[in-house]
């Protein structure tokens, strides 16, 4: 946790019940979003998303693998974060942090949930071979909202992903290296997080909010319209009424959000 | 300035990716691409991408490290997981461990720690792309990150690797040539003074080829010192 002045946390709290920020940005208003994609050429697929000051390298690897016995006709997804400690002069060298894991398993249900990947076209052989995703999140500035950096970097480095081309031939598996094809999707998703402090909500938080935030709440929303995903966080508690008006606002963000993907 | 080898013998015949043998891939800095770090640098050679971080001098918080009459300087080398064709499990290796430990020996001598006892500076590389030479490559960014933080310094210390490859000795190899070549010297230096702070050997060479690789890798590294302070320079002209 980011320990900030009591001054700087009066100022940020007063700017706010005006429904004012430090950066002049309105109470639900996002801070510039880029998205480059195809960043890394070794990475199937890749994006660098920047929201504000906040940097996230997004990679994908696809790597042959067993089904789950319980499941053994689809593909299986896997998410991980590095919170890298060159983002900011906390992050520490090491195992994930709590963060960094709840960073990670929210990011992988808003892409699980929201069936956006196809995952029974990634079966090569039913309980034999099937592909095995790996979404690889590299946090390397640190400036809030990761959550939602997170997630319009994974939606545009899945939307730019190639698979090889696999088959499965007398108990092998033959790949065509030359041969790519896109990874299926079904659907896209985004996430729109809103931070508590006093009795205001405001979305896209940054750092210095997020240090002072009493609760905040993340919402995954697909294009086609469902809640996909939550998060609840931070100390404090949220009502009934506001958790209903933020859902509202997240729901109004969807197409501004999805229009990077079009 | 221009470096110009003299050496017709060598300089006529082409490698795998176009270049002569004494040739360094294209080349980019960009220094100060972070906005949390005290110092940071973002380097492309060929195909690797690499960004170095620095933060500190700052309390050195970690005790056993903690030197009374000196700053103290703690190094990581990582790989991205992304950064290599088979998907790298994330977290240290042995690998990367040596990589760390040689990278702050490298970078070391070049710092005047000296003026700040009790501290220590982390120097953070990320390697979002591998392909061949990722560690010069690393210790060059880390230092204009170094020089970027404003950590006093002699010299900003520039690597660059020699090898030989098909019998011939070459400068700045690439992955490709790194995994088919017979050596690979991978070598860092003050350009001020010259003097060598990392030098590596893995491979096989005659004491000739070995001369000749050393020098070609100077070389090397003093062409690659001078984008290293053409980055620093747009960094704070304007």
């Amino acid at each position: 946790m980011n320990i900030i002045p009591e001054i700087t946390k009066q100022s940020i709290t007063n700017l706010i019940n005006n429904n004012e920020r430090g950066d002049g940005r309105a109470v639900d208003e996002y801070r510039e979003i880029v998205i480059e994609t195809d960043f890394v050429s070794k990475a199937e697929g890749s994006a660098r998303v920047t929201l504000g000051n906040t940097q996230i390298i997004v990679g994908t690897k696809p790597q042959i693998g067993e089904p789950f016995s319980d499941t053994p006709n689809v593909g299986v997804l896997m998410t991980n974060s590095e919170m890298l400690p060159i983002a900011d002069p906390k992050f520490e060298p090491g195992p994930p942090s709590e963060s960094s894991v709840e960073l990670a398993r929210v990011v992988d249900r808003c892409v699980r949930e929201s069936q956006m990947v196809d995952l029974e076209k990634l079966c090569i052989e039913e309980g034999k071979k099937v592909w095995m995703i790996f979404i690889d999140l590299h946090i390397i500035d640190y400036d809030g909202n990761l959550f939602d950096a997170a997630m319009l970097g994974v939606m545009a480095a899945l939307m730019n992903t190639k698979i090889p081309v696999a088959e499965y031939k007398n108990d092998e598996i033959v790949i065509d290296e030359e041969a790519t094809i896109d990874l299926p999707l079904k659907d896209k998703a985004t996430m729109c997080t809103f931070v508590k402090i006093g009795d205001k909500i405001v979305l896209d938080p940054s750092l210095d909010e997020e240090s002072i935030l009493d609760a905040r709440l993340s919402i995954g929303i697909t294009e086609s319209g469902n809640i996909c995903a939550m998060q609840k966080g931070g100390d404090g508690s949220l009502s009934k009424e506001e958790i209903l008006d933020v859902v509202k606002t997240a729901y109004s963000k969807k197409d501004e959000l999805m229009k990077h993907f079009n | 300035m221009i470096f110009i080898i003299t050496n017709d013998i060598v300089s006529n015949k082409e490698r795998d990716d176009g270049r002569k043998l004494e040739e360094i891939r294209p080349l980019k800095i960009e220094a100060g691409i972070l906005k949390r770090a005290d110092g940071s640098a973002y380097l492309e050679v060929g195909g690797n991408k690499v960004i170095a971080a620095v933060y500190g001098p700052r309390e050195s918080y970690i005790r056993r490290l903690l030197r009374p009459d000196t700053g103290v300087i703690r190094c990581r080398y990582n790989m991205a997981p992304f950064s290599v064709d088979d998907r790298k499990r994330p977290g240290p290796d042995r690998r990367s461990t040596e990589i760390s430990k040689i990278t702050a020996e490298a970078l070391r001598p070049s710092l005047l720690l000296e003026r700040f006892p009790r501290s220590m500076v982390d120097i953070f590389i990320e390697i979002i792309e591998a392909e061949g030479g990722t560690r010069c490559a690393g210790i060059t960014a880390a230092s204009v990150a170094l020089a970027d933080a404003g950590i006093p310094m002699k010299d900003m210390v520039v690597g660059c690797a020699a090898g030989k490859v098909d019998g011939e000795i070459v400068l700045d190899l690439s992955e490709k040539e790194d995994k088919e070549g017979q050596a690979d010297v991978p070598l860092a230096i003050m350009p001020r003074t010259g003097e060598i702070t990392l030098l590596q050997t893995d491979g096989n060479l005659t004491e000739d080829e070995f001369d000749k690789a050393l020098s070609l890798a100077i070389e090397g590294c003093k062409q690659i010192s001078e984008v290293q302070k053409e980055a620093l320079k747009n960094r704070y002209e304007a």
